[in-house]
């Protein structure tokens, strides 16, 4: 199958991750007939994965590997989990191209260094939580966010 | 939108998902995702297009004030 990162963004992508901080599983979820967004979202944490040493990639199948679908809260698919030292939280629904690419990668180096560099006021905000808040940001791949 | 996932990190309480809108046609009618980004925090405050960060954080905390004060049990969904 030919690839969907090219040499030179291969290239590109492996100094980025060249200093990770710390191990990252992209722990991706699809199904046994694959969508073609599934089965793309699936060849890139592949081959995101073959750039870096720090970084694995695990498939699952949403139905077949339910217990895995449970444990990282996944519901639909193609689904990324960005793990590192823990579980953070951070997912991706869809395959992240154009500029959620980069977004993939930013979030691969955040959970790597598990330092989200916010301001002290949204820290001590957070720090005060006390029930679980969901975030969902709806994007298309020509959004810059 | 990196933000959200930078706020996931921050807090253990916290779940961030990056959500392809196009790929997804059930939930942008369900938020009523008319144009990108859109913010949708715990499934009653939303937020329109890029914002600060301290107008994210405002956000997180209306969505839970209303889930104190307001909650009407959506059911699980």
């Amino acid at each position: 199958m030919m690839s969907l990162l090219s040499a030179e963004i291969a290239e590109q992508v492996k100094k980025e991750l060249a200093d990770l901080a710390g191990p990252v599983r992209l722990v991706m979820f699809t199904q046994e007939i694959e969508c073609q967004y599934c089965a793309e979202t699936r060849q890139l944490v592949e081959e995101i994965s073959e750039l870096s040493e720090q970084v694995t990639a695990e498939v699952y199948d949403l139905i077949g590997d339910s217990d895995q679908a449970e444990r990282y809260g996944i519901d639909k698919i193609p689904a990324i989990a960005v793990i590192g030292a823990a579980d953070y939280g951070v997912r991706f629904y869809g395959l992240p191209g154009g500029y959620e690419f980069a977004s993939l990668l930013h979030a691969i180096k955040l959970v790597a260094s598990a330092q989200p560099s916010l301001a002290d006021e949204t820290m001590a905000v957070l720090a005060e939580l006390d029930k679980p808040v969901h975030i969902q940001v709806f994007v298309t791949p020509t959004c810059p966010y | 939108m990196i933000l959200a996932h930078r706020i996931a990190v921050a807090s253990p309480m916290v779940q961030a998902d990056m959500v392809e809108a196009t790929e997804f046609p059930h939930l942008t009618i369900r938020y009523q995702v008319m144009g990108v980004p859109r913010t949708v925090i715990n499934e009653s405050v939303h937020i329109e297009g890029a914002v600060a960060e301290g107008v994210v954080v405002e956000k997180l905390q209306e969505a839970l004030l209303e889930a104190q004060g307001g909650d009407e049990g959506e059911g699980t969904g």
